[in-house]
């Protein structure tokens, strides 16, 4: 079980701020695949990988890094702080 | 080093004498000779009907990503002291988001820190502004000059 949230557009898109996902996914792409592949909603919100950011257990990471050991995955928007 | 993540708002005044009294006052009693300080307001759109900005952001990521950015600020010039607050939540134009402040034995490291404690806010740091007015709410998007305002420290580092 792995731990997801999301934030901003993604958050609304999905329709909630986190959930707890049963997953065999090796990499981040590959989570955000089998989520589409499940609902539209997922596949609305990851259809533009280019206008999405991840976090692994609160690090930025890329979509192709492991999930293997990691608590929790994160997608949002590029940020705007500040 | 102070970090905070907040709903409420707070005085830039009062926390810049605090600031600076603790400058004066701690482990590096008398090493500071410049303090920086900048602060972000809500800036009303072009057409004066922003209601509201509302700003989410990740808690936890949010303290740690900041505490981050200033170890290397810390790492790359030489400060005495640094303070971080940014609040979220439901803000009105003119209110203040942010403030960063920095103290160092010169004023170059202390703009510089400044400079790029913003950027990495800016850009790096998980918040996200939504800017509500009469005809609706819209997500702000990132900048690309935000983004390219990252490069010049990386090839300075």
């Amino acid at each position: 079980m792995i731990e997801v949230l999301y934030f901003a557009w993604v958050r609304e898109r999905i329709g909630l701020p986190r959930e707890r996902i049963e997953t065999g996914a090796a990499t981040v792409a590959d989570l955000m695949a089998e989520l589409s592949a499940r609902e539209p909603r997922y596949a609305a919100a990851f259809a533009d990988p280019s206008s999405l950011r991840v976090a692994l257990d609160q690090e930025l990471a890329d979509f192709d890094a492991p999930l293997a050991g990691v608590r929790e995955v994160a997608f949002f928007p590029p940020m705007t702080g500040g | 080093m102070r970090i905070a993540v907040q709903l409420e708002p707070f005085d830039t005044g009062a926390e810049l004498s605090g600031f600076q009294a603790g400058c004066a006052g701690g482990e590096t009693r008398g090493e500071t000779g410049a303090v920086v300080t900048f602060s972000g307001v809500v800036r009303n759109s072009a057409s004066g009907d922003l209601a509201a900005m509302e700003i989410e952001h990740y808690p936890g990521m949010t303290e740690g990503a900041i505490a981050k950015f200033a170890a290397e600020a810390s790492a790359r010039w030489l400060l005495t002291d640094c303070l971080v607050i940014h609040r979220h939540g439901r803000l009105t134009p003119g209110e203040t988001i942010m403030m960063v402040a920095t103290a160092a034995p010169h004023r170059a490291d202390a703009f510089a820190a400044a400079e790029f404690l913003m950027d990495y806010l800016k850009s790096r740091a998980p918040f996200w502004k939504k800017e509500i007015t009469a005809s609706g709410a819209e997500w702000v998007a990132a900048k690309d000059s935000d983004e390219a305002a990252l490069d010049r420290w990386r090839e300075e580092g």
